[in-house]
């Protein structure tokens, strides 16, 4: 049964129960477990143990990469490809390079953004096992799960379940893989 | 956490008892979280109402007058439009600062109300941006048409053509290119990461009523969200980060419109108040749309429990604010014109006020210097009928600043042998009256597919979803 088994998942009613439940989850070292809430919880990565997102890093990126093509781009049309003097004006200065190596500074940030938070949380992924539990629609409503893996070293069946149902976990049922 | 901060409050708070603001309640009733869900996707989950097809129909054909504008005027080239020398920049410009005015309020709100922490956002900030995309769309049609043969519009992009020749980077055109192309692309990615939750809750309401179609549509947009804190973490810091990124935009995308005009060497436009009064104009210009359009959807729907007296009265009073700051540029610009003691530029603003366009310029000084006014007023703000009627006024005299600006500089240039009176053509006035057809159409089928309101960020703003109790200011 564990073999084909992805996890256990506990109901729990309100934010304040998912809480505290999730402190006791991460306090008895769990490392492979997650919860389902239908908004962010405010404070729960700090229940759950998460570092703080690596989000920004890749929106850094993106935006140097987004100034320098910037720069790079009317540099090289204006003064290396085909130079054409308008009004007296220099082939090149960062100063009108300025405003469009700004814009695109923000574009190449936002599309690192989102880039790197859908690849940071593994989306698109249509089909995952705690999307198959029947009362997932319940979880993007009003109610809100702990998920534990069984992949994780301290999975055991039995004290798993124990935990969930100490912590205030309802209906602990084993997720198919 | 809390009683740490509470212990190490100063002593002195006992002795001057400050005053205790009770904190807004944003979701009013007390609702719970189901409730929400059940409200918003009611919406779309409900048969279409009657009277959402008679205003698609009246949409649909209201934008048939840009269809016909735009056919005719490709068909046969720009001289249709009543430009003529000295105005060769007339209704197209006007139009499109309107519109991408109008799109400033959806990103002020999404961006930078979320950065200030403002949390009355949330009830009407997926409206707003979706307004915002639907104007930088009807704001898009001008600039693309006014170049006539618009089968060339890629040579507005650095893409490789036959002439070789690159784009002119020094000029603020081209920069205004890149500003409101990244302004839509970013528009549409932040209001997407924001609906991936909600349409994630569609995807399973629709699943559960057995509606497969629908359930695999929402499905594949919502990219298989599922509530995972873990996925919350990363979210929530990529909008922190969009939020972060937007802000600077939206003040740059208006600053780089009013480039178009600071940069010339024309009387009335080559001033350096330009850039922060065109953003405050289009902030002003937005909440006044942005009111006119969630006043009758507050009715409709009955949202009065989602968009309170508060959200409303938060409205006006950027409104007013906006308002007033726009009136002290037009009373600026004035008073730089008499004191910069240039004879051209004084007499712009003399010929505005009291030229042959005098009529367009006090159409502008009553709807926008006199008309927020009126939101000083705890009255005036309670009457919902009388706050839709000043939100279009709003509307109207934005539209009729930017005539205004463009129109009385062009007219009466530097060589008075040049001057010249400019009047809309027919065909100017078609297309730009089916562009509220066009915003129409796509805002109704907005309401009636995507979720007018951020259900995951409402809940989170009710009072049952702070996990330590009745406060939440600890951080």
């Amino acid at each position: 049964m564990a073999a084909s088994s992805y996890g256990l998942i506990a109901t729990f009613e309100t934010p304040a129960a998912l809480y505290h439940a999730a402190e006791k989850v991460r306090d008895a070292g769990y490392k492979n477990w997650d919860c389902i809430t239908p908004f962010p919880v405010h404070g729960l990565d700090k229940a759950m143990g998460l570092r703080r997102s690596i989000v920004p890093r890749i929106s850094l990126a993106g935006g140097i990469t987004g100034f320098c093509t910037g720069m790079t781009m009317i540099w090289w049309t204006g003064a290396v490809d085909y130079t054409l003097t308008v009004g007296g004006k220099p082939l090149f200065s960062p100063m009108f390079a300025f405003p469009i190596s700004y814009e695109l500074t923000i574009l190449f940030t936002a599309f690192a953004t989102i880039g790197g938070m859908f690849f940071l949380n593994g989306l698109p992924m249509h089909y995952h096992p705690v999307l198959k539990y029947d009362q997932i629609k319940r979880g993007m409503d009003d109610t809100f799960f702990i998920v534990i893996e069984a992949r994780d070293p301290r999975f055991n069946l039995a004290n798993t379940r124990t935990l969930l149902e100490q912590a205030g976990g309802t209906e602990v049922k084993e997720l198919e893989a | 956490m809390a009683h740490v901060e509470q212990a190490a409050l100063p002593a002195i708070l006992g002795e001057v008892k400050p005053a205790v603001f009770p904190r807004a309640t944003l979701v009013a009733h007390n609702r719970s979280f189901s409730w929400i869900t059940d409200k918003i996707c009611g919406i779309i989950e409900g048969k279409t109402p009657t009277w959402w097809w008679w205003c698609f129909g009246v949409a649909c054909f209201v934008a048939s007058f840009t269809v016909a504008g735009l056919t005719y005027l490709v068909a046969t080239g720009v001289g249709v439009w009543g430009h003529a020398n000295p105005v060769n920049w007339a209704w197209d410009i006007v139009n499109f600062v309107f519109w991408i005015g109008i799109g400033h309020a959806g990103t002020l709100i999404s961006a930078i109300l979320c950065l200030l922490r403002q949390k009355w956002r949330t009830s009407i900030n997926r409206a707003a941006e979706a307004m915002t995309i639907f104007a930088v769309v009807c704001a898009a049609i001008f600039p693309v048409f006014h170049v006539g043969r618009i089968w060339y519009a890629w040579f507005l992009f650095p893409i490789p053509n036959y002439n070789n020749i690159w784009q002119n980077f020094r000029s603020p055109l081209e920069w205004d290119v890149f500003a409101v192309s990244t302004y839509g692309t970013v528009s549409v990615l932040f209001w997407y990461i924001g609906l991936i939750p909600d349409l994630a809750v569609l995807r399973d309401r629709f699943q559960a009523a057995g509606n497969k179609v629908r359930s695999f549509l929402y499905g594949l947009f919502a990219m298989g969200w599922r509530g995972s804190n873990r996925h919350w973490s990363n979210y929530e810091m990529a909008y922190l980060i969009l939020a972060g990124v937007s802000t600077p935009l939206v003040l740059s995308v208006h600053t780089i419109v009013s480039f178009d005009f600071a940069v010339s060497l024309l009387p009335g436009w080559h001033t350096t108040i330009f850039p922060p009064y065109f953003v405050a104009g289009a902030i002003f210009s937005g909440f006044g749309m942005v009111l006119t359009l969630m006043l009758p959807l507050r009715a409709v729907y009955h949202l009065e429990d989602l968009i309170t007296q508060y959200h409303i009265d938060c409205m006006c009073k950027i409104t007013l604010a906006t308002g007033t700051i726009v009136g002290y540029a037009y009373a600026m610009e004035f008073f730089i014109a008499w004191y910069g003691a240039n004879p051209n530029e004084g007499f712009t603003f003399v010929n505005r006020a009291f030229g042959l366009y005098a009529w367009a310029y006090w159409i502008m000084i009553s709807c926008n210097v006199i008309t927020p006014q009126f939101f000083w007023f705890k009255a005036v703000r309670e009457n919902t009928t009388m706050v839709w009627v000043l939100s279009i006024f709003v509307n109207v005299g934005m539209w009729f600043e930017r005539f205004v600006i463009i129109v009385t500089s062009l007219a009466r240039d530097f060589l008075p042998s040049s001057w010249g009176y400019y009047s809309p053509s027919i065909v100017e006035i078609f297309t730009f009256f089916g562009t509220f057809g066009v915003f129409s159409v796509l805002f109704l089928l907005f309401i009636r597919f995507l979720p007018i309101m951020p259900m995951a960020e409402l809940k989170a703003v009710t009072p049952q979803a702070n996990v330590h109790g009745d406060h939440d200011d600890h951080h």
